[in-house]
């Protein structure tokens, strides 16, 4: 989330699309509500099924799955040619001046530098055009045709209303009303909220979705200011602490890159990542990145990590291919991955395509399960009818159950969506012999380590460099985990604007900010962005302070948000340039005469003053400005286009020669499983119900009483043509398998005309496994496709083609 | 002239008014009727609720009432279809109740002449054969436990007002019953033992009295 | 803090008076607002201790599919189409705690159910007989009887955590504030601002849901379409005690209670006035006679 929970609250418009924010995200919607009853917001909700969100709507639209980049586009294309855009914001805040160079291209549904072959863009013509001091050139009167904003109309002048309707089957007026209320938004005395999730990232071009909306609510000035923003509504309770850490096998912690292998020395790495400012005036934070990367060094290997030895670098793995679920699943299915440790994960629930899965499960020398739970992948090679087809006397995988607590079970912090890190206090003892994870992983490396000590191996230093000075070493806390997160310093800090006064930080104390973090060696910070969490006034985590001075859901003395305690990112743009206000009553900071001051903690150098300086307020980004042309950083082109899904009942409407993402993750076995709507005509989605978390609450009783089997939901029409009734038994098949459940018959999903014909849309909840207090049930994922998007590879969940056919009355 | 029955019945005929069989009958009727009241009452008002104690609370008075109206309904069913012949009303019996009056105030000799039933004991057949049968069946639909959902709600309210009344109507005939038997001395010798005097037919029940000699010639 | 004084105790013809005027509380649950998430239905079994048996997915999205002994409150969606709009209208199902409540009337247990004076209609396991009476008095179809222990089972309204100043469980657990609970003045005012603000929606009809035929509720609605209730699942368009029941538990009582005490009298009287009817021995000779005519 750019702003947080509690702002939502502030928002005049509030865009549900691409989630179902009031079933996932049940306790934040309560801000949704709060907008609506306290701000008389309206609330959109654009979504294939009228969701439970949509039944407390002011307008709900329906659209085909995986078509919301045609319906954004359209959005865009409304704005632009109604021009109900925020002007000086776009001319100041946005890239909109600035001159691509010539090269970049768009044609036939590809950008300039594609490589068929390679499946990828050489992505060097997507960019600025740079003048001698290598400073990005602008046009500030918008004239020269290869300014962004120009470029910007060409690309989207395709997404017209009658192109939405055709391709996402929205009836135009429909959409037009969405239109027009989110063009309401457009002049700054109102802003849109979006908040999304799965709904847009599980498609093979999910990213994609997220850049469209990012460039709407830049052409309405809705980034930095409270109400606005780009809310992505995070999963699991942790989810955003663990991406904060590193979810990719290609990032550590706080959003830095791993090196790869043609990084060979700390020096190389450095040079690419610690972008330099494109244009004048311009500071970032990641000029700082050294500070932050050899700050992470020291805390890996403490006193090991010397400026000799580079801090360590050495000992950090190299990685050149992204590791990411689909690509462990590939080599697990080739036989190129032995053994298999998971914890806290049941992908045999959760990953696409079971077939291949327990294929590749079965492979595996070893399978280890920390979980507190008996998951259906730690029971993958048990038989369980159609359920769950393996035969164990096939299967030679050994399996190790570690019982791990569960998160109520002890202390530790919790990341929610808005950033805000939250300290939990242990509410139970855990049962029989579960350990923490933290204890599960202490003791597993303390056992390497001893065997690493005593028969060498070939490159033991990772391991043994490690740092690993807990109190007790096989069972560190997470309140000392928490300060080796905040950092500390390792020496005396001297004073940056006077050496010759006390030190900032004696050796041995906390940092108060990641500003104070040193690339000398002299600091140690395992995740800068969470530097501030813990200082020597104690753990900020744990503050429950609920006050809100301003009244404007900032609540700064509530746990500690992320960078900094600041709730609203960008904030620094809902001041004009001048450092006014746009809109006294969205009013978060303002140039005050000698500094920046607020309610929130500036998103800016507090210290720059707007009449001397044009300082950008997107300070992440070398240009200073937000982006709507990206540059080279999407894998699929720097504006986002239309693909269809992998399985797609439909012709792509805007180019023939491209039907799905060029460049999205796919492997070789899979694309030969795509289903053709000739066979398979109709298009599933699968998500959530309120009343299940994923596989784990079937089982809990309480719930599984709440909703207690699975089902499939069909409008009412496709069920007439099928012979099916509520309640009866069908059979959803795709082409990777097959699916037994009742049939919910309902008013809430109803076909959509795209393209001249009617496009039936099959709902698929995902939270049935076989082990739990619910009834038995089939998994979705027995039918997913397995596509990833091209720069996250998050699976393609939402959209594929399954059959549907009755089997019978209520079993 | 001596009135002892004992020194009478020695020299005087006696006729079997109640068989055993018809006696044991009704006293079954009887013994349910009794709890079926006592426990009904207890639900009637609160003011006899005390009377569950006399069923072991009243959750089991409760449970139990309806079992016993079963066994109340099966038992009556045989006693009606015994009785039903001579319980069938005449026109003589029309003329006997208009001397209702004369009844009541011991002035039989100005009554017609009654059958095996007279008029008033054809009313209360009546009554209790009307009262079983919808006391059975509204109790059925009031019955909580094992027909709760079976039958719509406005019904079951019906059911519940219905047999309120019939049981009310049911107990005010009872007294009236069991006061007549009482009154009327040789009654309960009549339905406790069988045998009744031929003056007790001749006052009470003449013309059966005639039937019953004259059958004989 | 709320005292549980009782206003209203079933089956009993006194009830102590009581010193203390007490707060009428009401919780105001508000439909519009309602995502339909069953966090009240968890915090109310959680809270309570209930745990209902699994069921089957019968093609709804209602579980459990109707009120029982241990689900004292669900949600029931109904899909409503209304000008080609289409309305999904969740209501959170349970006792409304009528202030002339139909199953105290019915019930004929002294003090199995009571209404305290803070309006909460409460049964009483203790004293309950399992007749059902209440089922059949109240006008929402709201007391389930346990098959288990043959006891009459409802939404308490929290009654154990309201007397200790709490709110109750499911209010306390709704994550929209579709739930709210306070004093019944209180609620009712904060229902206008949610009327107003769904009029300003294009709810014309939007309204608060108070039935004055059950003398108005302690549990009331904020509806969209006030003026038809009984879309939201069959919610009762002018709810009273039906008739059937008023007669039954009302004025046949007192007059059957008399008609009893009359014919008792009555026969008294006759006994001692007129006293038994003898056989007299005349009567027995004219017996003889006859048979002796007869014979001869
Ligand atoms: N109750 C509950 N809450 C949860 C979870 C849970 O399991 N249960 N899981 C948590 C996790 S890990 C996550 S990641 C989040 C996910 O949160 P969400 O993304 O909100 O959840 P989903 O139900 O997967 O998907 C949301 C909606 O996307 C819609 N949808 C499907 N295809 C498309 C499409 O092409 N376009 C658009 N616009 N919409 C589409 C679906 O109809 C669905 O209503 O929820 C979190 N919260
Ligand atoms: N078809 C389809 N598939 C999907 C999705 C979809 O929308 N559609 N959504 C995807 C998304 S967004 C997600 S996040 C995944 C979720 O997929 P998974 O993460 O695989 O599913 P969970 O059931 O949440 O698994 C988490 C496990 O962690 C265990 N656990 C809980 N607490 C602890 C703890 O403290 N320590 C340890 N070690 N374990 C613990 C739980 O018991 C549980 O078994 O599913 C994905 N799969
Ligand atoms: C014939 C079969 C009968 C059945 C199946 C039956 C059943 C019931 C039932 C189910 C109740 C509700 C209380 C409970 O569940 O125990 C009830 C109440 C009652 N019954 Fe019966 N009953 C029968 C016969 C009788 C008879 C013969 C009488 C009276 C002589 C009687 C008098 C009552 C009374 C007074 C009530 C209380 C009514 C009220 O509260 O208004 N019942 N009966
Ligand atoms: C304590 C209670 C009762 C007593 C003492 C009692 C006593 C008697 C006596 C003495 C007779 C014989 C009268 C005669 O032969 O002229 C009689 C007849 C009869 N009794 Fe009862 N009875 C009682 C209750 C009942 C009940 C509850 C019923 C029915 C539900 C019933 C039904 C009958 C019937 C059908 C007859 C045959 C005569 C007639 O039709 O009235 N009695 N009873
Ligand atoms: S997981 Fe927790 S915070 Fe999220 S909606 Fe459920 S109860 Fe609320
Ligand atoms: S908790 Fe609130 S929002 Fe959720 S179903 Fe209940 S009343 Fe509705
Ligand atoms: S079942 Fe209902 S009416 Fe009967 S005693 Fe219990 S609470 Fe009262
Ligand atoms: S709703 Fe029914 S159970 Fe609740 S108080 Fe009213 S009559 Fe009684
Ligand atoms: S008030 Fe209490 S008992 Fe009633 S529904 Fe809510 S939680 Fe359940
Ligand atoms: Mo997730």
């Amino acid at each position: 989330m750019t702003n947080g929970w509690n702002d939502i609250k502030n928002a005049d418009v509030v865009l549900v699309m691409g989630g179902n924010a009031a079933e996932a995200h049940t306790c934040g919607f309560k801000w949704v509500t709060e907008a609506k009853s306290g701000n008389g917001a309206k609330l959109i909700v654009v979504d294939p099924r009228f969701t439970r969100t949509a039944a407390v709507s002011d307008l709900y639209a329906p659209l085909r799955p995986g078509s919301d980049i045609a319906f954004l586009g359209g959005i865009i294309h409304y704005l632009l040619s109604n021009e109900k855009i925020f002007k000086d914001y776009v001319l100041a805040y946005t890239n909109a001046a600035f001159i691509v160079k010539e090269g970049f291209g768009f044609e036939d549904g590809l950008f300039s530098g594609y490589n068929a072959e390679k499946r990828d863009y050489d992505r060097s013509s997507w960019d600025y055009e740079y003048d001698e001091a290598g400073q990005a050139k602008l046009d500030p009167t918008l004239e020269n045709p290869r300014c962004v904003f120009n470029l910007l109309k060409v690309h989207y002048s395709r997404y017209t209303a009658e192109m939405v309707e055709k391709t996402c089957g929205t009836p135009k007026d429909l959409f037009l009303k969405v239109c027009e209320l989110i063009a309401t938004t457009a002049t700054g005395a109102k802003t849109l909220t979006s908040l999304y999730a799965l709904g847009w990232t599980q498609h093979s071009k999910g990213s994609q979705n997220i850049r469209n909306i990012a460039i709407i609510q830049l052409l309405l000035g809705n980034m930095g200011v409270p109400g606005g923003g780009i809310n992505a509504l995070r999963g699991h309770s942790n989810v955003q602490g663990i991406t904060d850490f590193g979810l990719f096998s290609n990032s550590v912690p706080g959003y830095l890159a791993m090196p790869n292998s043609k990084e060979t020395t700390l020096e190389e790495y450095l040079k690419t990542r610690a972008f330099k400012p494109i244009r004048p005036d311009q500071m970032s934070f990641l000029q700082n990145y050294r500070k932050f990367f050899v700050s992470f060094l020291k805390a890996m290997y403490g006193k090991n990590a010397t400026a000799e030895n580079q801090f360590g670098f050495d000992w950090l793995p190299k990685v050149d291919v992204n590791l990411d679920t689909l690509r462990q699943f590939e080599l697990m299915f080739q036989g190129k991955m032995n053994g298999f440790i998971c914890q806290g994960f049941n992908p045999l629930m959760s990953v696409p395509n079971r077939k291949k899965l327990i294929a590749g499960l079965s492979k595996l020398k070893y399978l280890v399960v920390m979980d507190p739970l008996h998951t259906e992948t730690a029971h993958f090679f048990e038989n369980h009818g159609e359920m769950n087809d393996a035969d164990p006397a096939k299967i030679a995988t050994e399996v190790f159950l570690l019982p791990t607590n569960c998160f109520a079970e002890e202390e530790g912090t919790f990341t929610n969506s808005g950033r805000v890190i939250q300290w939990h206090w242990k509410a139970a003892e855990p049962p029989g012999q579960a350990r923490t994870d933290i204890q599960i992983m202490a003791d597993l490396f303390l056992r390497l380590k001893a065997l690493y000590a005593k028969e060498g191996g070939k490159f033991p230093d990772p391991i043994m460099n490690v740092d690993w000075s807990y109190r007790n070493p096989a069972k560190p806390t997470a309140d000392e985990l928490l300060r080796e997160i905040n950092g500390r310093a390792l020496a005396d800090l001297p004073d940056p604007a006077d050496a010759t006064k006390p030190p900032i930080k004696k050796a041995g104390e906390l940092m108060d900010i990641f500003a104070q973090l040193k690339d000398d060696g002299t600091t140690s910070c395992a995740n800068w962005i969470y530097s501030g969490c813990y200082t020597e006034k104690g753990n900020m985590t744990a503050r429950r302070d609920p006050s809100d001075p301003s009244g404007k859901g900032i609540h700064p003395n509530w746990g500690y948000a992320w960078p900094a305690n600041r709730r609203i990112l960008y904030n620094r743009a809902s001041a004009d340039p001048s450092g006014k206000a746009w809109n006294a009553k969205k009013k978060v900071i303002e140039w005050n005469g000698s500094r920046w001051a607020g309610i929130d903690v500036p998103d800016f150098g507090p210290l720059i003053d707007p009449t001397q300086k044009a300082t950008g307020p997107f300070i992440m980004n070398p240009e200073g400005v937000g982006r709507l042309f990206t540059r080279g950083m999407m894998r699929e082109g720097p504006f986002p286009e239309h693909y269809e899904p992998f399985e797609s009942p439909v012709a792509n409407p805007f180019h023939t020669k491209v039907q799905s993402n060029p460049v999205a993750r796919v492997f070789k076995g899979d694309l030969e499983v795509f289903g053709k709507s000739e066979d398979f005509p109709y298009v599933a989605t699968t998500y959530r119900l309120v009343e299940h978390f994923h596989y784990w609450t079937k089982h809990a009783k309480m719930n599984a009483v709440l909703q207690p089997e699975l089902f499939v939901e069909i409008g009412e029409q496709l069920a007439k043509d099928k012979g099916i009734a509520s309640g009866d038994m069908v059979e959803v098949s795709s082409n990777r398998g097959r699916i037994k459940a009742k049939a919910v018959v309902t008013k809430r999903i109803r076909p959509l005309v795209c393209d001249g014909k009617p496009v039936h849309i099959v709902g698929i909840p995902i939270h049935w496994g076989f082990i739990g207090a619910t009834k038995k049930g089939f998994g979705a994922n027995q039918l997913t496709p397995y596509v990833g998007d091209a720069n996250t590879e998050t699976p393609e969940y939402k959209a594929f083609l399954v059959n549907i056919k009755r089997i019978g009355p209520a079993a | 002239m001596t009135t002892s029955t004992e020194k009478v019945a020695v020299v005087r005929d006696t006729y079997t008014r109640y068989n055993p069989s018809e006696r044991a009958n009704h006293w079954l009727v009887v013994v349910c009727a009794l709890l079926l009241m006592l426990s009904g009452l207890a639900f009637f008002h609160p003011v006899f609720f005390w009377l569950t104690a006399l069923f072991g609370g009243g959750q089991a008075a409760r449970a139990i009432h309806p079992w016993i109206g079963v066994v109340l309904a099966i038992s009556f069913t045989f006693m009606g279809i015994r009785f039903f012949r001579q319980n069938i009303w005449t026109k003589e019996d029309s003329e006997w109740m208009s001397h209702v009056g004369d009844v009541i105030n011991h002035r039989e000799d100005k009554v017609p002449e009654a059958g095996r039933f007279n008029a008033a004991q054809k009313l209360v057949f009546y009554v209790m054969f009307w009262s079983v049968v919808t006391l059975f069946l509204s109790g059925l639909v009031l019955w909580q436990h094992y027909f709760g959902d079976a039958f719509p709600i406005g019904l079951q309210r019906f059911a519940g007002l219905v047999h309120a009344v019939m049981a009310a109507a049911m107990i005010i005939t009872m007294i009236i019953h069991i006061y007549a038997a009482i009154w009327n001395a040789g009654s309960v010798r009549a339905m406790t033992r069988g045998p009744v005097t031929g003056g007790w037919l001749w006052k009470h029940h003449r013309r059966f009295l005639r039937e019953e000699v004259g059958g004989r010639k | 803090m709320q005292s549980l004084d009782v206003r209203n105790r079933s089956a009993s013809t006194a009830v102590p008076p009581s010193v203390r005027k007490d707060l009428e509380v009401a919780k105001l649950i508000d439909v519009s607002k309602c995502i339909g998430c069953k966090a009240c239905q968890s915090a109310c079994m959680a809270w309570n201790d209930l745990r209902p048996d699994v069921g089957v997915n019968s093609g709804i999205y209602d579980n459990p599919e109707n009120l029982g002994p241990a689900a004292w409150t669900v949600m029931r969606y109904t899909e409503h189409e209304e000008a080609g709009r289409l309305e999904w209208l969740i209501r959170k199902d349970g006792c409304m705690h009528c202030t002339d409540p139909g199953c105290l009337k019915a019930c004929p247990s002294p003090g199995a159910i009571v209404q305290y004076a803070n309006g909460i209609v409460d049964f009483v396991q203790e004293n309950c007989i399992g007749c059902g009476y209440c089922v059949k008095g109240c006008p929402f179809n709201v007391p389930r009887i346990s098959k288990a222990d043959n006891r009459a089972y409802k939404c308490t309204l929290c009654s154990d955590r309201v007397a200790v100043g709490q709110s109750p469980a499911c209010a306390k657990a709704c994550p929209t504030g579709a739930i709210v609970f306070g004093s019944k003045e209180s609620m009712v005012d904060h229902a206008q601002g949610r009327i107003k603000d769904l009029q300003s929606r294009g709810y014309d009809k939007a309204g608060l849901y108070d039935p004055q035929g059950v003398g108005g509720t302690h549990v009331m609605y904020v509806l969209h379409h006030a003026d038809r209730p009984e879309l939201y699942s069959g919610l009762p368009n002018n709810p009273e005690i039906s008739p059937m029941v008023a007669l039954w538990k009302g004025a046949l009582k007192p007059l059957s209670m008399i008609g009893m005490g009359m014919a008792l009298l009555a026969g008294l009287f006759h006994f001692v006035t007129k006293g038994p009817n003898e056989v007299t021995e005349a009567d027995e000779e004219n017996a003889r006679k006859l048979k002796g005519r007869d014979a001869a």
